[in-house]
């Protein structure tokens, strides 16, 4: 037995080891090297910091967009987790990968499909001028607010559907029946049974859109245009543009002590949240689409998704065959080597190496995520296992709240040396790659594991169940859709990455997006076109993947 | 319980050391007694030119791995596999690419590894990040033979630490069909811009954040003086300039030829026309856009290449240096790059012949003055166009 917790303590050290390798100590080093390039502590750069009322409006404009994005979104996306958590209907799982593609695809091919679909000669726009008889378009949502809120939402509304979504599926359904007979009024059982047994996955999503957006670039840059910015945006002018190293890096603590905060305080709060549940399978709590009630609930959320989701994607898969002359031939064209380049990246080769990384990062993700998050549910019976726990969990996340750009200049600095040269390594990329994915499987996890009752676990060893078979057989079955989750955030964040690796040096291994990004690189037609059938190929390589971790079934896991 | 982790942690750490030694990290250390071989090649190639090309015999090829040396470049860096092949065949030598970001965030890490230097050669300084390059002291001089051929002003560094590559010029472009159809006048200059007819048809790259962006605004710099400048940009924001990013989302987001956006005047460069005609879906008789070539409208981007001080391969770097000065790979640079070759005795393509030009009097700024007023001109024009 003493045996045994000394090993599970070890496990527990691998993802403390881990992100203090590729975490703290790149960061420490930038950060070190940034305030004192020589040694001693320079000043010089900071001035501007003070000076300036401009970072402060800088940070309040990130905290607010944030904010209010993260509401709009879980808003927006709380009825179609109802819906994929209680109804069991055709397509699910094909308009669930569907939904989460957004969150693969790069900046600039979203800016394009906005403005394909609600730009000034876009379908909705000349409809409308003709219809009211305009000579100029009427929506006009480019470098706007509402443009950066639109995306936000875009992206993110797959985050909350399916943590939130997947939680529901399992949470009791009799409870909430329990409260109608009791004479609770439809109201009364939302907001006093479902939403607060809601809460830590409500918590966990919006906190994970949170963060996403409070480190917002691309869609800042692109969508929001030069006017808007947020300190991420500030943090990457300064360092690659300006290489005012000192301010970059005064703004990166700003960002991470920010962040810190806020999880800390999200920490404690999602603890007293959490409340053992009776969580069930989810053939018992969905129900099939059969009332006419059923069919409208189903039917708007569905509808919604289409419009605000899927209608972009449509309209860039659309263009990629009938740009120019039209039909396959951008395709055909992946496969032409024209100027026989060096750089030249066969379509399947992207493919190859996308999937390649997305795999390790899911291993990666998944094993660091189990037992970080293992560690975090476990009913805290000291006072220090639960300081422990209070003090790991903002930690762990960490790594999504602090700017790429300053942690892939901490790898340039610290990972140089042996055994740790891994500054032109290609697990540089996946190790990037994990670090943004597995606090995602954390957050997917946790809900399921704190609501799991310990009387399940105890009943289980009474009965003989060693520990193992106590996790496999009681932990493991109940989490296994929560691990699916996960697995499917790991995944999409590793195909669609760009970010972070862009700015690293690396070999030739380029994935999809790096090969859009090249192709966006020239003028001409048809490198846009080759852009648009390579960001078509990206989206269908994750819904088949996305679909694949579906489907994907070890006995019983995911059954739940 | 015990179990699934040791399982699971073995997993993790075999995935960890089964990864981490990959070829990069290994490789630099095994060639370093290797150098000593290669150093001992040149003077026989040297003296045998013809000698260069043949394969090298069985017994040569059996005693000698290839040395490696690696290139460092941003990610706009683009090669023809068979000119490289050349130069790996003709040295015994792999060629290590390493495209690192935009030409700010490649040079930056050059500087930052300074100490322990990411690579041999480095590729794609331009003279807006001249001096930048050269205040860190990262690059060591090489006075190439193909010098020579080289027009002396594009020669920046007197100290030759940094070796012009190549050049091109950015400048608006316009899209010649909607000008025909709206039967406006294509613009002429810079000035253009400023009349009520050419309002809300232009789109620009912030400086702040994007090349082609920061070189426009030297343009108008370079043109209308460090004391008028701000005036002009305040009449193009008072025509309804567009502000965007960088040049993808101008060019792919804003530009009528090249989008579903509504301006037909964009930053780009002066050889963009001829590669909308290369990489056009049919064959063109005309290019689809044109380039505002006037006195002054344009600013000379000038790429320099040079060796990361610290390297172990000197002489095989400086052979790469002499290659990529070469006419072999100088005559590959415009259809891989799209811009044109330092050395004059490089022949142009087809399409560079027909359709690219190039002005005349580009506007000068010295690298000096951007290095150090480069942030003072961005925050003013930040001031003057956006806030």
């Amino acid at each position: 037995m003493i045996r045994s917790r000394g090993v599970v303590g070890l496990a527990y050290l691998i993802p403390l080891l881990f992100l203090a390798l590729f975490f703290f100590y790149p960061l420490f080093s930038i950060l070190t090297y940034s305030f004192a390039p020589e040694g001693v502590l320079d000043w010089s750069g900071l001035y501007k910091l003070v000076g300036s009322s401009y970072y402060l409006r800088t940070l309040w404009f990130t905290i607010w967009q944030a904010a209010l994005s993260t509401l709009l979104t879980v808003i927006l996306a709380l009825p179609g987790a109802y819906v994929f958590g209680r109804y069991q209907f055709r397509a699910k799982s094909l308009m669930q990968a569907l939904t989460t593609i957004p969150f693969v695809l790069p900046t600039v091919v979203v800016a394009n499909a906005f403005t394909a679909w609600l730009g000034p000669r876009s379908r909705v726009n000349l409809a409308l001028m003709s219809l009211w008889g305009l000579e100029r378009a009427p929506v006009d949502l480019q470098h706007t607010i509402w443009i950066i809120l639109l995306a936000h939402v875009f992206y993110n509304y797959a985050v909350v559907l399916r943590i939130v979504g997947g939680f529901w599926a399992n949470l009791d359904h009799r409870v909430e029946e329990a409260a109608r007979t009791l004479g609770a009024n439809p109201r009364q059982v939302l907001w006093q049974v479902t939403l607060p047994l809601l809460a830590p996955a409500i918590g966990a999503a919006a906190f994970l859109v949170f963060i996403f957006c409070f480190t917002s670039f691309g869609v800042i840059l692109i969508l929001g245009g030069p006017r808007f910015a947020t300190l991420e945006v500030e943090i990457y002018r300064q360092t690659v543009n300006l290489f005012n190293l000192p301010l970059a890096a005064a703004l990166s603590v700003v960002q991470i002590v920010f962040t810190f905060t806020l999880l800390w305080a999200y920490t404690l709060l999602q603890a007293r949240a959490s409340v053992p549940l009776d969580l069930r399978p989810r053939h018992q709590t969905q129900r099939r689409v059969v009332s006419r009630r059923d069919w409208l609930i189903v039917g708007s959320n569905l509808t919604l998704m289409v419009i605000l989701l899927l209608s972009p994607l449509l309209a860039l898969v659309e263009r990629s065959f009938t740009l120019g002359g039209g039909g396959l031939r951008y395709y055909a064209e992946l496969f032409v080597n024209r100027r026989d380049s060096i750089l030249y990246v066969p379509p399947i080769q992207a493919v190859v190496n996308s999937l390649g990384f997305a795999t390790v990062t899911v291993v990666l993700a998944l094993g660091l995520g189990l037992v970080s998050a293992s560690l975090l549910a476990q009913p805290a019976k000291g006072q220090s296992l639960r300081r422990l726990q209070a003090l790991l969990d903002p930690l762990l996340m960490l790594p999504l709240g602090t700017s790429a750009v300053t942690l892939g200049f901490g790898f340039i600095i610290a990972l140089d040396e042996p055994p740790l040269n891994l500054r032109t390594s290609l697990m540089l990329v996946p190790l990037a790659h994990t670090l943004v994915a597995f606090p995602f499987v954390v957050r997917s996890l946790l809900p399921a594991l704190r609501g799991i009752k310990p009387s399940l676990r105890e009943a289980a060893s009474m009965l003989g169940a060693s520990p193992l078979q106590v996790w496999r057989e009681v932990d493991f079955r109940i989490v296994g859709r929560a691990l699916f989750v996960g697995a499917v955030f790991a995944f999409t964040i590793s195909m669609g990455e760009f970010g972070a690796t862009a700015l690293i040096a690396r070999p030739q291994t380029p994935t999809l997006p790096v090969a859009i990004y090249r192709f966006l690189g020239q003028p001409g037609a048809l490198n846009y076109g080759q852009a648009l059938a390579m960001s078509t190929l990206l989206m269908l390589v994750c819904a088949v993947g996305m679909v694949a971790i579906e489907h994907f079934r070890v006995g019983q896991v995911g059954e739940f | 319980m015990k179990r699934s982790f040791i399982i699971s942690t073995s997993i993790v750490l075999l995935i960890m050391v089964a990864c981490a030694p990959t070829p990069a990290a290994v490789l630099p250390t095994a060639t370093e007694g290797l150098a000593l071989a290669t150093q001992a090649q040149p003077t026989a190639t040297r003296a045998l030119p013809t000698a260069t090309q043949a394969p090298p015999s069985p017994a040569e090829a059996a005693s000698t791995e290839p040395a490696v040396i690696s290139l460092m470049s941003h990610d706009s860096f683009n090669v023809s596999e068979e000119v490289i092949a050349e130069f790996e065949a003709a040295n015994n030598v792999n060629v290590e690419l390493l495209p690192s970001g935009d030409a700010g965030a490649a040079l930056n890490q050059a500087i930052l590894s300074k100490n322990n230097p990411l690579a041999d050669v480095f590729f794609g300084v331009d003279n807006t990040f001249l001096s930048r390059a050269l205040k860190a002291d990262i690059f060591e001089p090489y006075t190439s033979p193909l010098l020579a051929t080289i027009p002396d002003d594009l020669e920046l560094d007197a100290e030759h630490r940094l070796l012009p590559v190549d050049y091109g010029d950015v400048c608006l472009n316009y899209d010649k069909a909607w000008f025909a159809e709206h039967g406006i006048e294509p613009p002429a200059n810079l000035e253009s811009l400023k009349d009520p007819a050419y309002k809300g048809l232009t789109v620009v790259e912030n400086p702040a954040t994007s090349s082609p962006g920061l070189a426009f605004l030297l343009a108008t710099v370079g043109h209308f003086g460090e004391d008028s400048y701000l005036d002009y940009w305040q009449s193009l924001r008072e025509n309804d300039v567009l502000v965007v990013d960088g040049w993808e989302e101008a060019y792919y987001g804003q530009f009528t030829a090249a989008s579903d956006g509504d301006r037909p005047i964009v930053v780009s460069y002066a050889s963009s026309p001829p590669a909308e005609v290369y990489f056009a879906e049919r064959p063109l008789e005309e290019a689809p856009t044109g380039s505002v070539l006037a006195d002054g409208a344009c600013f000379r981007q000038i790429e320099f290449i040079g060796i990361l001080r610290g390297t172990k391969q000197s002489v095989l770097a400086e052979k790469l240096i002499d290659f990529m000065l070469s006419k072999r790979f100088q005559e590959d640079i415009p259809l891989q790059m799209f811009v044109f070759p330092a050395n004059q005795t490089a022949d142009l393509p087809e399409v560079f012949v027909k359709f690219a030009e190039t002005p005349k009097k580009p506007a000068l700024v010295s690298p000096e003055a951007i290095e150090a007023n480069r942030e003072a001109w961005i925050e003013a024009w930040t001031e003057t166009v956006l806030r």
